[in-house]
């Protein structure tokens, strides 16, 4: 468990990044931060592995005052995997990988067996361990930060923006391995983003921040749809319009949800066909791509 | 003109490539000037320079430093040197080390500069020290800038060596000082050209020099597909120099 007690950041130039802010981040389940840029969740973010130190209120890791412990090991027990993938471009897939393993003084051969389980466990082909960085695609070179990120079995995983700068359709993949990973490994994962349908999708827990690191909702996604704290809220997650605003319509005897401009969006079902309800679930997630 | 057939006449004369003050032995003198000037110029200059380039802190105080290091004349700074500490090897090599610090401390500020802040940021974020961060991360991406800077040093320090001759002092400066002394044109333009050739053959040294220390995966990132096998069979030697 993460907790944020009234944290307060205030930059050297004056600018207050995050005002007072409180939160309990639960283990094993992955929590998203989602804002527009300017908002201070990637500051929070950075805050729990000692990247940024805050100006007032405390941080514990179970328990724990982060502010009492060595940023360098505790950085190193925490997975962080950032947008760029801020791989080392000297430095080839494997090693990459194996970095924080090497630097924590396990042994070469060791090292590289454990990374290329890693490469399995992030979808990459092993051939691809002595590649450098600069000779994989986008969604590849995310692959190997997560796989970095997860190289010391950390149980606390960031992952800042991590799919922000790859194309959509690899987007969609990389955020179901994730889902997978979290469902297989039960890492807390801390996500930042300023995609609401991602927060959606993969958050337990969804945090929506306004300017200024001030929280303007938290609480799962079915909550935060079924009551958006305020205008702000309901504007941000696009609850009056697109594909959040279904609407009943009675076709053949049958309940058939339209969106707000009209176009089918799915069926409603009953708990007792289950099977109908996951058809019309992949259906809607097939149409409802447009607003963004 | 007579002078150039007189230079070469005197460049392919047996005599002057025999004895203490043959060409051999007078480049041998040289490069060793050169490499000892380097050695200690790139003690004083290359923690400087990282110190500056990976704190990001007194990065103005190096430029004027620099800069002002640059503006001193050399034969001037030779001469009151030697006026201080008397004759000998003592007064051109300090005048020397000066002449090439600039370059020096400039190339290792802008090679650390360089390298990419979120790789960096990243390296720091998974639990890299400030040190593991210097050594594995910044000094190996920066090292072809720091290797430009050593280069262009180089190339400064084999010419201005020449004007120690003056103090009296070997190296090739000798057939310039003392052919002038005797009028011997063909003697100080046939010495004129071997430091040229020296200076040359030094900065090719250098270029191929700084393109092996490019990292291989750096290297592979510009090139085509096509080129990909090749390059790394040219780089492969590279590999030990900067895996550490």
């Amino acid at each position: 468990m993460i907790e944020f007690r009234s944290v307060t950041k205030e930059f050297p130039d004056g600018t207050v990044a995050v005002r007072d802010f409180s939160l309990v981040i639960p283990s094993r389940r992955i929590t998203v931060l989602v804002g527009s840029s300017g908002s201070g969740k990637t500051t929070i973010l950075r805050m729990i592995n000692r990247m940024v130190d805050p100006t007032s209120g405390v941080i514990e890791i179970d328990g724990n005052d982060v502010s009492t412990l060595e940023p360098v090991k505790l950085r190193r027990s925490i997975g962080y995997v950032m947008q760029n993938s801020g791989l080392l471009p000297h430095r080839k897939v494997a090693d990459n990988i194996a970095t924080v393993p090497l630097l924590r003084g396990v042994k070469r051969k060791d090292a590289r067996v454990r990374a290329l389980e890693l490469m399995d466990a992030v979808g990459l082909d092993r051939s691809l361990a002595d590649r450098y960085p600069s000779q994989l695609s986008g969604g590849q070179q995310q692959r190997v930060g997560v796989a970095r990120g997860l190289a010391v079995d950390p149980n606390i995983l960031l992952l800042d923006e991590p799919f922000g700068a790859v194309d959509p359709l690899v987007r969609a993949e990389l955020q179901q391995e994730l889902l997978r990973l979290q469902h297989d490994l039960d890492k807390t994962v801390v996500f930042v983003t300023h995609d609401i349908d991602e927060a959606f999708l993969l958050g337990h827990q969804v945090v929506i921040f306004k300017k200024g690191g001030l929280v303007a909702q938290v609480g799962t996604p079915q909550e935060i749809l079924a009551d958006p704290a305020d205008e702000f809220v309901a504007k941000f997650i696009g609850a009056d319009r697109g594909k959040r605003a279904l609407r009943v319509r009675s076709e053949a005897g049958r309940d058939v949800l339209v969106d707000s401009e009209g176009r089918a969006a799915g069926v409603l079902v009953t708990d007792d066909d289950e099977a109908g309800a996951v058809a019309a679930a992949s259906g809607a997630s097939a149409q409802g791509d447009q607003p963004r | 003109m007579n002078g150039w057939s007189d230079a070469f006449n005197w460049l392919l004369d047996p005599t002057n490539w025999s004895g203490p003050g043959g060409i051999p032995a007078r480049t041998e003198e040289h490069l060793v000037y050169t490499l000892v000037t380097l050695v200690v110029a790139c003690i004083i200059a290359l923690p400087i320079g990282l110190a500056v380039g990976h704190t990001g802190k007194g990065r103005g105080v190096a430029v004027q430093f620099s800069g002002a290091l640059r503006a001193l004349p050399t034969l001037g700074v030779l001469l009151l040197l030697a006026t201080w500490l008397g004759l000998g090897f003592g007064p051109p090599l300090v005048a020397m080390v000066l002449l090439a610090l600039p370059p020096l401390i400039a190339g290792a500020y802008a090679g650390v500069e360089a390298v990419d802040r979120q790789t960096i940021d990243a390296a720091r974020s998974i639990g890299m020290t400030g040190w593991q961060v210097l050594f594995k991360v910044e000094l190996p991406l920066a090292l072809p800038i720091i290797i430009g800077g050593v280069r262009s040093a180089c190339l400064q320090v084999i010419a201005t060596w020449t004007v120690a001759a003056y103090l009296p002092l070997g190296g090739l400066g000798r057939y310039i000082y003392d052919g002038y002394a005797v009028q011997n044109y063909a003697e100080m333009l046939g010495g004129s050209i071997v430091v040229i050739i020296l200076a040359l053959v030094a900065d090719g040294v250098f270029a191929i020099v700084q393109r092996l220390v490019v990292p291989r995966g750096v290297v592979l990132g510009r090139a085509s597909d096509v080129r990909v096998r090749q390059s790394r069979s040219l780089v492969g030697t590279s590999g030990s120099t900067t895996a550490g």
